[in-house]
Order: structure tokens, then sequence, then C-alpha cells
């Protein structure tokens, strides 16, 4: 099975984060992952974008063309990036900044008002998580949140261990979301 | 060792350090550097040293003087960087020095951009810097693959005097992928005992020199270079063939555009187009005697070479099989990244014609 995942967003928003996360989770997972940013000239408030594709077989080009799911944190990602999605692929939406709805007939698309729910659970900076934690309760093929928190553990390092608690409940928060 | 996820540039940096390279000059310049801040934190917590010079010319000329006292020694930029140090490269592989070039290719000609780019092939195969030399030039696609090259490239840089390159791109440079760092089995070298680590009487001087001023004094020093560039082609080619028997149209790629046609492989298999994968590892030498074997198999109808550029392998790859089979190219440049889709198209549009 091959997960293809965009994900876009402001420069910010822990959009390289999240897609490193998820690289880092299918790693431990014994996957094969690849994650690609972009590079320009991206900086806070400016877009920008990764492609993270985990898999059971080698991964051949890193670049994502035909998205399994993206994940649009912002409109400009989301006027981007729709169209990447296949033929009943996913596509998560940033409702807390996206005013619109998804053009396409032939996707499942989840508004996830994800900076209302960060702020309610006190810190604006897990919106992603909130968003990461919709996704994963949608994609079948894709790693363990169990796998996310064991990658969040390694890549905080031992400082900021306390951070773990409010990630789960992000998480939690997400998926809640999106079984409702 | 377990598996690390790492980005390729930061894991050239450490693969380099496990290699034993314990010397690092660079300046530093988009897409590569990682490489120059991993090796500013790295090297002197083993005992090396970094030093970010005042420019490419004189990183290189650093790199020169102590490869010319036997250490392991290397130098990273992208393209308009590499330019810059092509008089310095010429002196080492003229002085018959070992050390390693990493160029993690943007786009050109000039400042160009900063987006991934193959453009660079020819100046780094056809010389790029004056005179009769090659570098060796290894193009790896994975990380993995890039981890386990730089340290090959050490050696094969030892073992020949020789100056070699690792060719990268800026996606390569930039994406993580889950990296080994194996206990490789060290090759046999020869001593060092033409560096120069200070003269007591007890040895001939030890001269690192590039100048000769006698023509047929440097002829014959050139000719013993080309000779050890002849055991160089027939010890280190490398290359893959991925999926060639019975393919009725071979690909050639290299680098991270190999990975793209490794895709566009089964995209062709499902509408029935049986395509094979040729990826030089080695640039030169180049692999030119198995694109010949492939191209005189009658089942192979034409070869299609993809690059990130306006087409500079196509020329070697259109020599190796010598009016065998129809050569083909397909290309982007400029940072733009050719996409599986159109690749595809292009194999359809060759079959329509040479089928």
């Amino acid at each position: 099975m091959t997960e293809q995942i965009i994900i876009a967003g402001f420069g910010g928003q822990g959009v390289m984060s999240m897609g490193q996360l998820l690289a880092y989770a299918g790693m431990l997972e014994g996957k094969n992952v690849s994650w690609l940013p972009s590079y320009g000239p991206e900086m806070r408030g400016g877009t920008a974008n990764c492609n993270v594709i985990i898999t059971d077989d080698m991964v051949a080009s890193p670049i994502v063309t035909q998205a399994s799911a993206v994940i649009a944190l912002n409109k400009p990602s989301l006027d981007k990036f729709e169209n990447a999605v296949i033929p009943g692929g996913m596509l998560f939406v940033n409702s807390s900044l996206i005013d619109r709805k998804s053009m396409r007939g032939d996707i499942e698309a989840f508004y996830i008002p994800a900076n209302e729910i960060a702020d309610e659970l006190g810190s604006s900076k897990v919106a992603n998580t909130v968003v990461l934690g919709a996704y994963l309760a949608k994609a079948e093929n894709s790693v363990s949140p169990k796998s996310i928190i064991e990658a969040l553990k390694k890549v905080l390092g031992p400082d900021k261990q306390d951070l773990i608690p409010l990630n789960k409940e992000a998480l939690k928060r997400g998926a809640e979301l999106i079984q409702k | 060792m377990s598996k690390v996820l790492m980005k390729g540039n930061e894991a050239i940096a450490e693969a380099a350090i496990q290699a034993g390279c314990r010397f690092f000059f660079g300046y530093p310049i988009t897409p590569q550097n990682e490489i120059p801040a991993y090796m500013a934190k790295r090297l002197p917590q083993v005992g090396g040293c970094f030093v970010q010079a005042e420019s490419e010319v004189a990183a290189i000329n650093m790199v020169y003087g102590a490869a010319g006292a036997g250490a392991r020694v290397m130098t990273s930029s992208s393209s308009p960087g590499i330019s810059l140090k092509q008089e310095g490269i010429s002196y080492i592989a003229g002085a018959e020095l070992p050390c390693l070039i990493v160029n993690i290719v943007r786009g050109g000609p000039g400042l160009g951009g900063i987006q991934p780019a193959q453009s660079d092939y020819f100046q780094a195969v056809k010389g790029g810097g004056h005179g009769d030399y090659h570098l060796v030039v290894l193009a790896p696609s994975t990380i993995q693959e890039t981890v386990d090259l730089v340290r090959k490239g050490f050696d094969i840089a030892d073992q020949y005097r020789n100056p070699v390159m690792i060719l990268g791109d800026g996606m390569l440079g930039q994406m993580m992928e889950p990296v080994e760092f194996k206990e490789a089995k060290p090759r046999r070298l020869p001593p060092k005992d033409w560096a120069t680590t200070g003269w007591k009487g007890d040895r001939p001087r030890a001269v690192i020199n590039s100048l000769f001023i006698d023509p047929q004094v440097l002829e014959d020093h050139v000719n013993r270079i080309y000779k050890k560039y002849e055991e160089i082609k027939a010890n280190e080619t490398l290359v893959e063939c991925y999926n060639c028997e019975d393919a009725e149209i071979i690909v050639s790629a290299y680098g991270t555009t190999a990975r793209i046609v490794r895709s566009v492989t089964e995209m062709a298999a499902r509408k029935g187009i049986k395509i094979g994968l040729i990826r030089p590892i080695t640039l030169w030498p180049f692999p030119a005697e198995t694109l010949r074997s492939w191209a005189q198999r009658d089942h192979v109808k034409a070869f299609l070479t993809v690059e990130m550029s306006m087409g500079q392998m196509v020329e070697d790859v259109t020599l190796s099989i010598d009016g065998l089979k129809p050569s083909h190219f397909y290309g982007r440049t400029g940072g733009m990244v050719p996409r599986p889709a159109d690749i595809l198209a292009e194999i359809e549009k060759i079959r329509g014609v040479n089928l």
C-alpha cells in the first residue's frame, strides 16, 4: 500500500514538521518513506508545502503529483493542490482560515476548524496537530497515532517532553471531529 | 545500526565524517547549506577543522593545501559556486591529489535559480576546468546511496590520487529519507608517501606541483594520468539496469530523475508498454559498454534519455549506442522537474515512430 500526501500552508503553520512526523512515524513502523520540502524563498507568512510518501514498496519518485490525501491549512494551498487529489482521495481543509468548500465531487472533503480547536486547547501552535489527528482517523493505510506520538517524542528531544500531552489531546480532538 | 531519518545534505556530511574526513572548507550557497552547517557543528567534536572561507576560490585552494598534506578533505557547493572552484579543481587534478567535491546542482546558467537541476553534467564529466583531466563523478539517486557513495568516493580519490565529485541536485539535498550508516569494509589503500608532511632527510622531498614547463615532461605527466584513467574505467564503473530484459524502449536517466523514470516504468507496464531503465551511477567513467550491449539486442527498438537539462548526458548515450538504435531526449530545465505523465507521453510518441 502506498500513501502519498501533500501538506501545504503558510510558513510557520507547521507544515514541514507535520510531514516530518508522518515520515518519521512511517519509518518507525518499518515502512519506506520520503519527505520532500518545497525550498523556495518561503518564510513566515509565505506559502510552503511538503510531499510525504509512506509505502511498503520502495519509494520511486519522491514527488507527489497524484495525492491520496491533501492537507490544506490556508486558502492559497487549497487553490493550488485541490486538483492533485486522486479520484476517491481525501482532502482536509482548515476551515478556520478557508471560507470555501471543495469544488470536487469525486473526493471526500473534511472541514476542520483547526485554529479554533487549538485555541480551546490553549495553544494556537497545535492547529496542525489537530488536522493531523483528523487525517490519521480517516487514512487507513497511513501510520497509527501511536507512532506519531513516538515520533514526536524523538523529534522534540528530552527538554520538550512536556508538550506531548497537549499534542496527544490535539490529535484526539481532530479524530473526534471526523468520527462525529 | 538502526535507520535514522535525515536530510540528504546532512547525511552527506555525516557520511564524510564517518569516512574519516576531518577537514572541510566551503562557502555558503543554497541548496547545499546544510552540509557546511552540519560540518561546522560536528567537525570540532571529532578533532577536525571547519573553515568558512572568504570565497569559493579560497575554499578550493584550502582543499588543495590540505589534500597535499595528505588529509581526507572535502568541499561542497552548488552550481555557480562550483564554477568558481574550477581553477582549483584543475590544479588538484594536475597535482594528482585526492579530495571529495560535492555539487548539489541548481538551475542555470548564471546565478540561475535555486531549484533542482542536472545542467552541470557537462561541467562535471567533460572537464569544467582547463586542461586534460577527468573527475570521477558519482551520481546517487537515494539518500542511502549517497551515504554509501561518499565513503566510496573518498576511497577512490585516495586509491587513484584523483579528485572525486558527488553530483546531486537540490531535491536530493533537501529531501529526507531513512538512512543507515553501515560499517563498510575498508579498501586497501596505498600509503600517502607523496604527502608534504615535513622533510626530515629520510626520504625524497615531497613536492606538490602542477607546473611543468618542458612540454615533453608535461605530456609524459598527462599520459601517466590517462593510464590511471584506464584503470578507473576498468575497476570503478557502476550502473544499474532495471527491467531491461525484453524492454522495447530503454530509458536512461541518473540521480533523482532516474527515480521519476522508475515510477514511469510501472505506469507504462499498465499500458502494455515494456520499458527498461539504465541508470549510470558513475557518470565518469560512463557505462558505455553496458548501453552498447543493450543496443545490440533485437527487442530494444529505441533509447530515450531523460534529464533535468536541455540534453547533456544524452550525448554520451548517443555515443555509446553508436547509431545501433535511435536516440531520443526529453528534459525540463531551469529548476522544473519532469512529470511522470509527460515522460510517458514522450515514450508513447517514440513508440509510434520506432515500432
